[in-house]
């Protein structure tokens, strides 16, 4: 009796779990796999196919605008963790008491704010019209306005923006848990700065910054506004092609596999970079 | 500046705000010998060991290695290593790999370190166990990595913050006795820094005893014992009983001091200017004192006291007793020559004035 009590409210108290994993995640990609394999015939008859995968190989529009998106968010990735490094160093380590809450708080603030705002915020700033543009007249290092926006740049600085708090937090995380006697016995021992980062800072901090770099990679993978609204038209984003192909084309069977090639193919590149880096999933997800 | 000295200090001082840490210490430690700091925490003793291996500066005084001013040289280039508290093994490498990390930084070839890594294993009792983690091991072996790691650098120097702190107690006692003969096996200085005097007086050639940034008294083990410089030494270093009182006359050396229930006390005197009229602490260790004026011999001092419990503790075995509401500890001898002893029951309590030290009242 008390046995039977105690695995119903186990089971109630997973229910909301199961019930977010099962409706929201399980059922849709399901539906997305059937879909993406039916072939559609004629306006009311389907069959069972792989064309819409062909199409990914044989059309070479599509693989290139993965391999240029994957190409993209691994060099975004690398980007957020160089900048997020030295900020997460100093939150962890140097920072005492409430400087270490603000700083926290000031890293986390932009996120109250939705995606579309933050990047809306970003294109006041590098539009043609905008303030570094007006600055640069203002101080004569240009003659006319200039365009910031629409361009690769632009795309990477409001990717990095977006993934900064998440490559942060994990940082944080690890390098709070270092003893900072080890940093002293790097130098004790003789290890200059670089020594020290290299053979005792970093190898610490590894599962964090493959936590980290793992959540920013697919953020970054599968964002969809922040390249669209700065990349403009040319941005040639994979997500984008989805989108185009649900909605513009109509074609959902080609939209299916493409997401459910982005899918396959990002835990590919994820697995791959957790075998290059000697790091289990296990061991970064603690 | 002697020539044979490894580490001398002049002056040193370092101020946190309005408190100095260190506070004018000034030290000399010959090679090859086993310097000791023992203090209570927050005596400064952590602070001055931070001074010597770089990772702080002195506001004032210098720090001579072998006649080289170290004052402006950085941690990882001064020949000092440290055995840190909690030892800070590098966690991601192998044992070989946190003992080869200093090779490397020396740009010592890749087989001539393996040479090395193996052979400083075998002296400090580790062999072959290079390719294990550091997390593996016992704490006692990993301890002897965390030396390992630094004599295998061949350090004029090596520093010791409290190494054994970590370890139960008896392999904290095994590892007192191993570290002594690590150092005379590598002829290494060690400067150790402790607030158990035990392993102070265990392991070391000199102790300094240090209090509020400053050092009490410097001298060897016994003497330090025998004849403590200060109050303050006479109750840190080893049990001590304390008495006090006025002094009522001195005379060749020996004072003779009336406590506050009339009775009267001597020992030698230990501090200068103590006059009759003074306030003064007598200080006699517990194995001084014996049961019966016949022990202690002629011209012995006595106090009449009240047993209130006797407490076995094999060789170390004490009864305590009381007189005029001070407790006295006396230690019991173990060959049968203990009277026996009922709590309530009186004792006289003797000791020879030539074993008990007196002090002028230290200004608390």
């Amino acid at each position: 009796m008390n046995s039977s009590v105690g695995r119903f409210s186990l089971w109630l108290l997973l229910a909301p779990f199961l019930l977010w994993i099962v409706l929201l995640v399980l059922v849709p990609h399901l539906q997305m796999l059937r879909v993406s394999f039916q072939v559609r015939e004629s306006w009311d008859t389907l069959a069972w196919g792989l064309e819409q995968y062909q199409n990914f190989f044989s059309e070479s529009y599509y693989w290139r605008t993965f391999v240029r998106t994957g190409v993209m968010s691994l060099f975004t990735t690398f980007l957020t963790l160089l900048i997020a490094f030295p900020i997460a160093w100093y939150i962890a380590r140097l920072a005492r008491g409430r400087s270490k809450g603000i700083l926290f708080l000031a890293c986390l603030i932009p996120f109250w704010a939705s995606e579309l705002v933050r990047t809306y915020g970003w294109m006041i700033l590098l539009r043609e019209s905008g303030l570094f543009s007006s600055w640069l007249q203002v101080l004569g290092w240009v003659d006319g306005p200039v365009e910031m926006l629409y361009n690769d740049v632009a795309v990477i600085i409001g990717l990095v923006y977006n993934g900064l708090l998440f490559m942060v937090v994990p940082l944080v995380t690890t390098l709070d848990g270092m003893d900072e006697n080890l940093v002293e016995a790097g130098y004790d021992l003789g290890g200059g700065h670089g020594t020290v980062l290299r053979e005792v800072v970093i190898p610490w901090a590894m599962p964090g910054i493959v936590s980290g770099c793992i959540v920013v990679f697919m953020l970054t993978l599968g964002s969809y506004l922040t390249p669209v609204l700065m990349g403009g038209k040319d941005s040639a984003w994979f997500t984008e092609q989805i989108f185009t192909q649900f909605i513009t084309r109509f074609n959902w069977e080609q939209g299916a596999a493409l997401g459910v090639l982005l899918l396959v193919l990002s835990s590919l590149l994820v697995w791959l970079g957790l075998k290059l880096t000697g790091q289990s999933l296990r061991k970064v997800m603690g | 500046m002697a020539t044979e000295s490894d580490l001398s200090c002049s002056g040193l001082v370092r101020r946190f705000g309005n408190n100095a840490a260190v506070d004018h210490v000034s030290l000399d430690v010959p090679a090859g010998t086993f310097f000791s700091i023992l203090g209570p925490s927050g005596c400064g003793k952590t602070t001055l060991l931070r001074l010597l291996a770089g990772f702080d500066k002195p506001d004032e005084g210098d720090i001579f290695i072998r006649g080289q001013r170290m004052n402006e040289v950085p941690p990882n280039k001064r020949p000092v290593n440290m055995v840190f508290q909690h030892l800070a093994l590098f966690p991601t490498m192998t044992v070989g790999d946190n003992i080869g990390y200093g090779l490397k930084r020396k740009k010592v070839p890749a087989a001539e370190r393996r040479k090395r890594i193996a052979q400083v294993l075998e002296q400090v009792g580790l062999p072959e166990l290079e390719n294990r983690n550091p997390q593996e091991l016992s704490g006692g072996q990993r301890q002897r990595v965390a030396l390992a790691r630094c004599l295998v650098l061949e350090p004029t120097l090596l520093l010791l913050d409290e190494p054994l702190g970590a370890l139960d107690l008896k392999l904290r006692e095994q590892m007192k006795i191993e570290l002594k003969h690590l150092q005379k096996q590598f002829g290494t200085t060690f400067v150790y820094i402790t607030h158990d005097q035990s392993e102070a007086m265990v392991m070391s050639d000199q102790v300094a005893v240090m209090k509020n940034g400053r050092f009490e008294q410097v001298a060897p083990p016994e003497e330090l014992y025998r004849q403590p410089a200060t109050p303050f030494v006479a109750g840190f270093v080893g049990d001590n009983n304390r008495l006090e009182g006025t002094v009522v006359s001195v005379a060749d050396d020996v004072a003779n001091v009336r406590l506050s229930d009339g009775a009267v006390v001597s020992g030698r005197v230990a501090s200068a200017g103590l006059a009759p009229g003074a306030q003064a602490e007598l200080y006699i260790r517990p194995e001084s004192l014996s049961f019966s004026q016949k022990a202690a011999g002629e011209g012995s001092s006595s106090l009449q006291t009240r047993i209130r419990t006797t407490l076995f503790d094999g060789a170390n075995s004490r009864v305590e007793a009381e007189s005029n509401g001070q407790a006295l500890f006396a230690r019991l001898p173990q060959d049968g020559t203990a009277p026996a002893l009922t709590p309530d029951g009186h004792l006289e309590l003797s000791w020879d004035p030539d074993l008990a030290r007196v002090f002028g009242a230290s200004p608390q």
